[in-house]
C-alpha cells in the first residue's frame, strides 16, 4: 500500500509525537526523539510494526517524538497514514 | 460510585495518559468540544489506541462522542465501542428517538466485535431546552441509560440568558433533570463549575447541586476533583447518624416497639432509605472502612 499525499498527525507537545508521511518508492523511516539514546530501538520497532499492520510498504515517514508512549505513537502513525491515503 | 467525572481533551496525550491518577471517579475522554473539526479523526484514533493498551484502575471510562447532527458520531461509535468503555456520553440530546438511534448503532458495533449487546451504558448530556423538557422520556428511552447529565453552558445560550455563578437561571433545569432521572430510577449529574481558580465558588456550587439531589458533578479541571469528591461523599456525621438509625431500629425491634425515634425524631421509611443510601455510598467509596 502506498501513501498518495503528504500528511501530518500529532504535535510537538510533551508525551506526543509528530508524524509526517509522504509518497516515496521505498519505505524510509526517520526518527528524532528526546529519548533516542535510551529508547531508539524500541521506537523503531513500534513504528515498523505499526506500519506493517497498516500495510504501508512504500513511504517516507518522519517521526519527531516527544516521549510518546507506544500506544500514542501508533495512533499518530495510523492517523498520518489514513490522511496520507485520503481515508477519513 | 461516581462523584466526579473529569473531562480530558481527547487529542492531548499528556492529559489522557495521566487521567487515572487525578483522583476522579470517572474520566471523560472528550471527542466533542475539546477537539477541533480538523482533528476529530486523530482524537478518535488516539482515544481508541490508549483505551486498548492502557488500564485506568479505579476509574470508570466514559467517552463523549460528537452529536448526531454532525458527520462524526457514527465513526466515533465504530472506533470506541470495540475498546469497551463503561459509558458513552452523547451530546445535545433532545429526545428519546436520539437515544434509540444511537443505541441501535451501538448494538450493531457490539455484535460486530463480540461484545455483549447493551453492556456499554449511556449518560446523555442534556443541554437544550427541548432536552430538559423531554428529560423523563430520555431517561426511560433505553435500557442502557444509567444517568442524565446537565450541560449548562449550551443550555443558557438556548434559554437566551447569561450564565451566572449563582446559577438562578438553571435552577428549574437542575431540578427538572434530577426529578426526571430519579423518577426513571437512574442517577443525575451536575454541570461543571467553570471558574477554574475559584475553589470557594466551586464548593458552593457543588453543595447546591448536592442539596438538589445530584449524585455528583462533572469537572473540567483536575484542581476541582478533591473538592467535588469531598462534597459528594457522606460526612463522618452522616455516617454516624445512619448507623444510629439502624441501631435504633434494631433496639426497637428487640423491645417490641412499633414506632422508633432517634434524637427526638421519628424514624420513618424515608429516614431509613436515606440512612441506607449514606451507608451504601460510604461502602462504595471506602469499601467498608467508614472514615
Amino acid at each position: 500500500m502506498k501513501i498518495t499525499k503528504y500528511a501530518v498527525a500529532g504535535t510537538l507537545e510533551s508525551s506526543d509525537a509528530m508524524v509526517t508521511v509522504e509518497p516515496n518508492d521505498v519505505l524510509e523511516i526517520e526518527i528524532e526523539s528526546v529519548v533516542l539514546a535510551e529508547y531508539g530501538q524500541q521506537i523503531r520497532c513500534t513504528v515498523e510494526q505499526a506500519l506493517r499492520q497498516l500495510g504501508v510498504t512504500a513511504a517516507k515517514v518522519h517521526i519527531s517524538d516527544r516521549g510518546a508512549l507506544d500506544c500514542v505513537l501508533s495512533a499518530r502513525l495510523q492517523t498520518a497514514v489514513h490522511r496520507g491515503k485520503g481515508i477519513d | 460510585m461516581r462523584r466526579t467525572m473529569l473531562f480530558l481533551p481527547g487529542n492531548s496525550p499528556n492529559m489522557i495518559i495521566n487521567g487515572g491518577i487525578l483522583g476522579a471517579d470517572s474520566i471523560i475522554f472528550d471527542l466533542e468540544d475539546a477537539v477541533s473539526p480538523d482533528e476529530k479523526d486523530s482524537a478518535r484514533i488516539l482515544v481508541s489506541s490508549v483505551l486498548r493498551e492502557m488500564a485506568f484502575p479505579g476509574c470508570e471510562i466514559i467517552v463523549r462522542i460528537n452529536g448526531l447532527d454532525t458527520p462524526y458520531w457514527e465513526k466515533d461509535v465504530e472506533a470506541i465501542v470495540p475498546v469497551h468503555p463503561a459509558l458513552l456520553m452523547p451530546t445535545k440530546v433532545s429526545g428519546a428517538d436520539y437515544i434509540q438511534t444511537l443505541s441501535e448503532k451501538m448494538a450493531l458495533e457490539e455484535n460486530k466485535c463480540g461484545i455483549e449487546e447493551g453492556s456499554i451504558g449511556l449518560i446523555p448530556l442534556l443541554e437544550t431546552t427541548l432536552g430538559i423538557e423531554n428529560a423523563f422520556q430520555i431517561a426511560k428511552a433505553d435500557k442502557r441509560m444509567v444517568a442524565l447529565y446537565l450541560g449548562a453552558e449550551d443550555l443558557t445560550a438556548d434559554l437566551r440568558c447569561k450564565r451566572t455563578k449563582q446559577g438562578n437561571e438553571i435552577f428549574y433545569s437542575r431540578s427538572r433533570l434530577v426529578c426526571a432521572a430519579r423518577a426513571a430510577g437512574i442517577e443525575a449529574y451536575d454541570t461543571p463549575f467553570t471558574g477554574v481558580d475559584d475553589l470557594e465558588g466551586l464548593e458552593e456550587d457543588a453543595l447546591l447541586a448536592k442539596s438538589l439531589g445530584f449524585t455528583g458533578k462533572a469537572v473540567i479541571s483536575p484542581r476541582h476533583v478533591e473538592c467535588v469528591n469531598r462534597v459528594f461523599s457522606p460526612s463522618a456525621a452522616d455516617i454516624k447518624y445512619a448507623k444510629d438509625v439502624f441501631n435504633a431500629l434494631e433496639e426497637g425491634k428487640r423491645l417490641g416497639k412499633g414506632a422508633v425515634s432517634l434524637r427526638g425524631k421519628m424514624i420513618d421509611a424515608p429516614v431509613v432509605a436515606r440512612a441506607r443510601q449514606v451507608l451504601e455510598s460510604a461502602e462504595a467509596i471506602w469499601g467498608g472502612i467508614h472514615q
